[in-house]
């Protein structure tokens, strides 16, 4: 196992409590900053490599340095603690396991880009993480470390979590916003951004629960030495939700580099596929991203082995590659549909679009139907044609990524695996199992 | 299972419903309302009737319209009643890959209900939902605050006997974390 900075004395009992995190160490990345200029703050993290951990891997110093700062105006930070993508659930593990670390993230965050004023939007489906979290702000202003004056440091936090209510489109960024002003969650049209007009119109950034968080140990140990791990550009530990058909489903903390052939094999982490099946397809980075064969997801085209990096699970393009995404690492064995799989998902993108863009509301509701009818075995040679047509005109059409997220996974079960979808045409239902049973049942 | 009991929260309610509003800055209380509307779905019944909606906006002072508008949009918004004991069970993808269909079928057949309905003594309604990152531990459902993970049928006989036991309505934001 390497370097844990995230998930480091998880099992010591009380590390949810203030007095727990506090005797591993906790609040003193909170001292060593108050005692740094805010702008190095930002400089330490630019140092440091680390991109943003809720999918997109944009550079959060790099981010943090295009926050507009009119003078008189407040700026505010957002924690984005919505975490819906499917395959994805590091972050709820970490919240609930450890929140005082989000929460001495949050102050160290806010203190350099001079918010006074901070949310933690979290979805309200995860209600018993929201009290979670509320007591642990409690217990952070009981002790100073929030509140007025915040241990003789001049700076100001007021720390509040807010609770969604149910719509994965509240995890992109602007929906959010809206979300968190009382509103319907429709995405905004960008630009003006965030770090421009976000909250109520004021400057904002906003990152995922894992990027705040990994700012306490890049404090602790210096951006350069958090830098030296991992892999070029992929620097740094990365939390992997691990899930599907393997021995040891669960939360990883990787350094980034990791051999995908080892990560899904060791007993380290996933511990292989389950009953000695073989893989079939890996959705590398949460339901969004490109779903690969076996061959390519442990080996690029080229045959290098493929890593767990930004760069390496990318190389190729989304010809032979796929994403690291939010890291919801969802594996399939030699048993399942991938037709179904993607049916399922297209289900899924149908049910959570907003609805403002024609191409992304009428466009999921089509390839939905359509899965649904292949899967029913009443599908035509032509409807294969016709889905890959279909998510080409979602695909950049949209006001906001999600189109992409719901085309993407269409077309790569298309490029892959149309053998299969060949299959259900000619034979009906393909002869790969339909659905998975729980504890080997036999009948209900 | 309308209410014509006098629609207003417990003092509890309205105590945390204030606090919650000091979070947001002078003028932007609208901010509250998606709290506010787990609140009342824990004080009234589990589910959000036009009156409730209305009351809503009276207490937030803006236009039932704003309420309305967010209800229809987040699917965590009961508009119509519910059973006391709304079963949540997770069905996208890494659930499926585990067998979460199987749970939806058992407890159709278990409960003699399909997906969206309500069993006739009003305890039990069942629903299916997009995941809840719990992914790892699948299959898995959620009932009131309380994740249930690593199903078995087993298991979810010995979940929902508890609940038919206990017979106390489960709401996401809980009713006895409404205090403080
Ligand atoms: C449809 C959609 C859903 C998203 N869901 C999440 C989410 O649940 N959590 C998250 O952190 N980012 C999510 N994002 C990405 C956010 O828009 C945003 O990029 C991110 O919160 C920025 O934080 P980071 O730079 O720290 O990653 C989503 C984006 C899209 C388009
Ligand atoms: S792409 Fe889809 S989810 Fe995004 S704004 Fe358009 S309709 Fe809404
Ligand atoms: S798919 Fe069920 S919890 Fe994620």
């Amino acid at each position: 196992m390497g370097r844990q900075l995230l998930l480091d004395n998880l099992d010591k009992p009380g590390i949810n409590t203030l007095n727990g995190y506090q005797e591993t160490g906790g609040y003193e990345s909170l001292r060593k900053a108050l005692q740094m200029k805010p702008e190095d703050i930002v400089a330490e993290v630019q140092k440091s490599g680390l991109r943003g951990r809720g999918g997109a891997g944009f550079p959060t110093g790099m981010k943090w340095s295009f926050l507009a700062k009119p003078p008189g105006e407040p700026r505010y930070l957002i924690c984005n603690a919505d975490e819906s993508e499917p395959g994805t659930f590091k972050d709820r593990y970490l919240m609930q396991r450890k929140p005082h670390i989000l929460i001495e993230g949050m102050i160290i965050s806010s203190f350099a880009l001079g918010a006074n004023t901070s949310f933690i939007y979290i979805r309200g489906e995860m209600m018993y993480v929201y009290h979670i979290l509320q007591k642990a702000i409690d217990e952070a202003y009981a002790a100073g470390y929030l509140g007025k004056n915040i241990l003789g440091s001049g700076f100001d936090l007021d720390l509040h979590v807010h609770c969604g209510a149910g719509a994965y489109i509240c995890g992109e960024e602007t929906a959010l916003l809206e979300s968190l002003e009382g509103k319907r969650g429709n995405p905004r049209i960008k630009p003006p951004f965030p770090a421009v007009k976000g909250l109520w119109g004021c400057p904002t950034v906003v990152n995922n629960v894992e990027t705040i968080a990994a700012v306490v140990p890049i404090i602790r140990i210096t951006g350069e030495e958090y830098a030296k791990i991992g892999i070029g550009k992929s620097t740094g530990t990365k939390l992997i939700s691990a899930s599907g058909h393997i021995n040891k489903p669960g939360v990883y903390e990787i350094e980034l580099g990791v051999p995908v052939e080892e990560f899904i094999y060791s007993e380290q982490y996933c511990g292989g596929i389950r009953n000695g099946k073989k893989l079939k397809a890996v959705v590398a980075g949460g339901s969004s991203v490109p779903v690969l064969p076996a061959e390519l997801i442990l080996k690029t085209a080229n045959g290098e082995p493929r890593l767990m990096t930004y760069e390496s699970l990318a190389e190729g393009g989304f010809a032979t590659g796929t994403m690291l995404g939010s890291g919801g690492f969802i594996v399939m064995d030699e048993d399942t549909s991938v037709v179904k799989n993607v049916w399922n998902f297209s289900r899924f993108y149908h049910h959570e679009s907003c609805g403002q863009c024609s191409p992304c509301r009428e466009g999921t509701g089509w390839m939905y139907k359509i899965l649904s009818r292949l899967l029913d075995g009443k599908g035509e040679t032509k409807d294969i044609d016709l889905l890959w047509d279909i998510q080409r005109k979602i695909e950049g059409k949209t006001i906001c990524p999600f189109g992409d997220a719901a085309a993407w996974p269409v077309a790569a079960a298309i490029r892959h695996f149309r053998s299969e979808f060949e299959q259900y045409i000619k034979n009906g239902k393909s002869d790969v199992k339909h659905y998975y049973r729980i504890n080997n049942l036999q009948e209900i | 299972m309308a209410t014509n009991k006098e629609i207003k929260f417990s003092d509890d309610a309205l105590a945390l419903i204030e606090k919650i509003i000091k979070r947001y800055p002078e003028g932007k209380h609208k901010s509250a309302i998606l709290p506010i509307l787990h609140i009342a779905q824990a004080e009234f019944d589990g589910w959000l009737s036009p009156e409730v909606m209305d009351y809503v906006a009276s207490v937030l002072k803006i236009q039932p319209i704003e309420v309305y508008e967010v209800a229809t949009f987040y699917t965590m918004f009961n508009l119509k009643p519910v059973g006391k004991c709304l079963i949540e069970v997770c069905h996208t993808g890494p659930c499926w890959l585990m067998g979460a269909e199987d749970v939806v079928r058992y407890i159709e057949k278990k409960l003699g209900i399909k997906n969206g309905e309500t069993t006739a003594d009003g305890m039990f309604t069942l629903k299916t939902v997009e995941c809840l990152a719990s992914c790892g531990t699948a299959p898995m459902m959620q009932i009131g605050e309380t994740y249930h993970e690593n199903l078995t049928l087993e298991k979810v006989d010995t979940i929902l006997e508890e609940h038919r036991n206990a017979g106390v309505r489960r709401t996401h934001w809980e009713k006895e974390k409404i205090k403080s």
